[in-house]
């Protein structure tokens, strides 16, 4: 890690911080960030803190440029300004898996699983880095692949557990139930021991009870793992709910921040969704 | 773990099967029951047999279409040859000489699959199957102009037409188009044996290990693999590698059970062949391509009493297998046809669905 | 001199080559598969207008006709048995179909015209033009096949942008099911495809074996191999592309067979398609498609 500049903050711009976490190191800290496509702005200006164990929300009408803030976040793309530093160091010029590498794990909008492999097998694909096997130990099957085999089952057994998953150990991943797909993607971005999980749209396909069941799990998440969490949802009872700071984002542009009482009542969070007309509808809408 | 179990267990079925395979023929040649012909297929079905597993590697398991496996075989071939004619007398033992040659032939077919892997797995699907066809091409041309002798002053190569002079008492090892002659046949069966266990063994436990899920993640969804912090390239990078190595392997078995051999035997054809035996053998399946590269080596072997019918016929039921198992108008009707049988067993249909 | 005469025969040859690239970019383009049998039509194309011509006895004109039109039908029964019932599934299983069906064209031809070697003669039959006091010959094959290239190109470029039919083509390579919903018959685009593709490669068929007269049953295979690679260097999917590809394959084997290394030819020009891939991941022309995340 030490050809990228650690460059610890001074003073960080606290906003998504938690009480407890005050003075202690954010896990994300990303400052004016924007990215142009061609001539287009699709974000810009986008500056963030969050704080070691923050459950936090970042929503907006659709085309807001949530995802790809998400994308710019993990060092799929680029920015065209700004940096984003995870744990205090700049990613800038990171490939997506060194940035990974950096405690940053995510989940996807439209679900990437690797779905003709098990379940078990995709958590044990997200414990990838943690798995300390050499190569030759894999290829002649030397008593540190057995070792090391054996602590991966475990591990990778007792987060699927924790997801409630353990039961489709077996089962190959593509032929799960859409619900089912969407937490496995989480436990395996568990998997990679990261300090803070980005979660793209959760709770999208999923019906109620599945909802409410992943509100909880959410919690559950980061008081046992003491991850942080940043999440994109439409499913404002979620947001509402879970979140403990919420960003609000419009034209790839924060248009607020705040608690989610002070979010629900934002006049322009109200415009930015229902449009200008009806100011006395609230945000859920 | 049952998925565990399930694995080993198919593993364990593979080498069983490959196992019985060779001693049931080694009995039968050893009693004078199989005819100088058949004799004569068993080392290059085993090379074959080495050629499409390890393509299967780069192909089933990591989801890269290569057009250029023979150049490997190729490489892996020539080395052996020049590395067993120059230690015909440091190492009198022939089945050593023949290891060493197969292992300088992979290292080598290794190396350069490393080298060229740098800057050509950039590339992605079509674009790096058309590359890996250019280097085949590339590798031929080379080997059918390379004149490579040795005599008391050491080794001496070269590229230009006008071939190599060598001091009185030197001998030409590979004679540019010519190819190379006079090669020592090293290769027996029981040697193409051990390297099918070597194969299977490296490549099923690449398959089952840390190294095997990230290769397989990065064909299921490169994206997601990325994001769980798997550097692509380098788990690209890892299975050609291996790939280029086993192919060198079997190219140095396959060329030291001949006389003589030409590049133009490591040609598009053959990459075409070995790729043929992959598919029809299935995507990722090691025993299926084991299978598959017997029969199909045999098939037109077998069939030459045909004469000129028998690659029109091999053609025919290559396509014929291909619309088979993949059409879905056909998998319709098979499928039609297997629910009609499995009602008539209908104590198996758990059996059954267990398989499936 | 030298040069202008090596560069007018490499451009000639990469005519051919354009000819034969067209084919694989239109068929790669829309129906996003390899058809390595490609290569082989040629080789159809050459027999049935060298048997049109020295055993019917049939003028060129009509042996060139005939051939176009065998080699269309032909086009056609291919796709419609062999790939059409493999629509949708892995582009890799109707790749090794398609090695079938080149496999398949390979030995059917030697059953009908044997091994041997047949002595094309060529299809041109006016004498070369003398330039610079006889310092620079251009034959009539390469002044029939360049201008051969260029009306076809023309033709192709009014053809996919002016006609109905052309402009389905593009639709469907565009975007397959949009084109569907759109009413486009996606299996009728297809088989045209094909039609067009194989016709072209009748024409290509006769244009080599002119220059080349050496016809047997793989006379095909590497030129086909050879368009192939012109096809992605241009960018497989776009038809300037293939045809640019083309022309500049043949100048740059021309001139190291001329400069470099005759034996080499092969090494240098798929040594310059990695480079230029290494280069240009999608071909000269062709587009680069990020994947959305």
């Amino acid at each position: 890690m030490n050809e990228y500049s650690k460059k610890i903050l001074k003073v960080p711009t606290v906003t998504f911080v938690r009480e407890q976490d005050q003075g202690k190191q954010p896990v994300l800290d990303v400052r004016n960030l924007g990215i142009d496509f061609g001539g287009l702005t699709a974000v810009d200006g986008f500056n963030i803190t969050i704080g070691p164990t923050e459950i936090s929300g970042l929503i907006g009408p659709n085309g807001a440029g949530k995802t790809t803030i998400f994308n710019l976040l993990t060092g799929v793309y680029q920015p065209t300004r700004g940096s984003v530093l995870v744990n205090g160091i700049d990613i800038k010029g990171m490939p997506v898996h060194k940035v990974n590498k950096l405690g940053i794990a995510r989940t996807f909008q439209n679900i990437r699983l690797f779905t003709d492999m098990s379940v078990l097998d995709n958590v044990k694909v997200g414990m990838h880095n943690d798995i300390k096997c050499s190569f030759f130990e894999s290829v002649l099957h030397l008593p540190g692949y057995y070792k090391a085999e054996k602590r991966a089952n475990q591990k990778a057994m007792e987060l699927l557990d924790f997801m409630g998953l353990a039961e489709f150990a077996d089962t190959k991943a593509g032929s799960l139930p859409y619900g089912v797909q969407r937490r496995l993607e989480i436990v395996r971005a568990l998997a990679t021991n990261p300090s803070v999980i980005l979660l793209d749209e959760p709770a999208a396909g999923m019906n109620p009870s599945e909802t409410t069941e992943l509100m909880h799990q959410i919690r559950r998440i980061r008081d046992t793992f003491h991850v942080a969490i940043f999440l994109i949802e439409h499913d404002m009872n979620l947001v509402m709910n879970v979140c403990e700071a919420i960003a609000v984002v419009n034209y790839g542009r924060i248009i607020a921040k705040g608690t989610p009482d002070e979010i629900r009542t934002n006049p322009a969070v109200i415009e930015a969704y229902l449009g200008k007309e009806e100011g006395d509808a609230n945000a859920e809408g | 773990m049952k998925k565990l179990n399930r694995n080993q267990v198919k593993n364990a079925s593979t080498y069983i099967l490959v196992t019985a395979a060779f001693l049931i023929l080694q009995v039968l040649s050893t009693q004078g029951k199989l005819n100088s012909t058949t004799k004569g297929f068993l080392v290059p079905a085993c090379a074959y047999i080495v050629l499409a597993v390890s393509l299967n590697l780069l192909v089933g398991i990591c989801g890269e279409l290569s057009l250029g496996h023979a150049g490997f075989m190729g490489i892996g071939a020539f080395t052996g040859i020049v590395v067993t004619s120059l230690l015909a007398e440091a190492v009198p033992n022939g089945v050593l000489r023949l290891v060493m040659g197969m292992i300088a032939g992979g290292v080598l077919a290794g190396v350069v699959g490393f080298l060229i892997g740098i800057p050509v797995l950039r590339l992605r699907g079509d674009y790096l199957a058309i590359v890996t066809l250019a280097f085949g091409e590339i590798m031929k041309n080379v080997f059918g102009n390379l004149y490579l002798g040795v005599d008391e002053t050491g080794l001496h190569a070269t590229l230009k037409t006008e071939g190599l002079t060598l001091a009185e008492g030197g001998k030409m090892i590979i004679s540019g188009p010519r190819g190379a002659t006079g090669i020592t046949k090293l290769s027996t069966f029981a040697i193409g044996f051990v390297l099918i266990l070597f194969t299977l063994f490296v490549v099923q436990n690449l398959i089952n290990s840390r190294e095997g899920r990230a290769i397989k993640a990065v064909r299921d969804n490169r994206i997601a693999a990325e994001s769980v912090g798997i550097n692509v390239t380098a788990f690209r990078m890892k299975a050609f590698v291996v790939s280029a190595f086993l192919a060198g392997m079997a190219g140095a078995l396959y060329a030291m059970n001949y006389g003589s051999i030409t590049a133009s035997k490591f040609n598009f054809n053959t990459s075409i062949n070995i790729l043929v035996f992959v598919v029809l053998g299935g995507m990722g399946n090691i025993l299926g391509s084991i299978i598959s590269a017997t029969v199909l080596y045999i098939l037109p072997e077998a069939m030459r009493g045909l004469q000129d019918y028998r690659m029109i016929l091999y053609a025919v039921v290559l396509i014929l297998v291909m619309l088979f198992t993949w059409s879905p108008k056909m998998k319709d009707i098979i499928s039609v046809v297997t629910d009609k049988v499995r009602g008539v067993f209908r104590k198996n249909e758990k059996e059954a669905a267990f398989h499936e | 001199m030298k040069i202008i005469q090596y560069l007018i025969n490499g451009i000639s040859i990469g005519s051919v080559y354009a000819i034969i690239a067209l084919g694989y970019t239109m068929v790669y383009g829309i129906a996003k598969m390899l058809n390595f049998a490609h290569g082989d039509i040629i080789m159809v194309g050459a027999y049935i207008s060298f048997c049109v011509t020295n055993y019917l006895g049939l003028p060129v004109v009509v042996s060139i006709l005939a051939a176009m039109a065998v080699c269309t039908a032909l086009g056609m029964l291919i796709e419609a048995l062999a790939y059409k019932p493999l629509r949708g599934t892995p582009s890799l299983a109707v790749l090794i179909t398609a090695i079938g069906v080149s496999y398949f064209l390979q030995n059917a031809a030697q059953l009908i015209w044997s091994s041997s070697p047949k002595n094309y003669t060529s299809v041109v039959t006016f004498q070369p033009l003398r330039l610079a006091g006889g310092q620079l010959v251009i034959t009539g094959e390469v002044i029939v096949t360049i201008i051969a290239s260029i009306v076809i190109m023309v033709g192709l470029t009014w053809f996919t942008g002016k006609t109905r039919t052309g402009k389905a083509m593009r639709a469907v390579s565009e975007d397959r099911e949009a084109a569907e919903l759109m009413g486009i018959s996606v299996n009728k685009t297809i088989s045209t495809t094909f039609a067009i593709g194989s016709a072209l490669a009748a024409i290509a068929g006769v244009l080599l074996c002119s220059t080349v007269p050496t016809l047997q049953p793989t006379t095909g295979s590497m030129p086909g191999i050879r368009a192939f690679t012109a096809a992605v260097l241009g960018g497989i999917g776009s038809i300037p592309g293939a045809m640019l590809g083309g022309i500049l394959l043949g100048v740059i084997e021309t001139f190291s067979k001329a400069y470099l290394s005759p034996q080499f030819s092969d090494a240098i020009v798929f040594g310059v398609l990695i480079v230029i891939l290494l280069v240009k991941p999608a071909g000269l022309l062709g587009k680069q498609v990020q994947e959305k995340v």
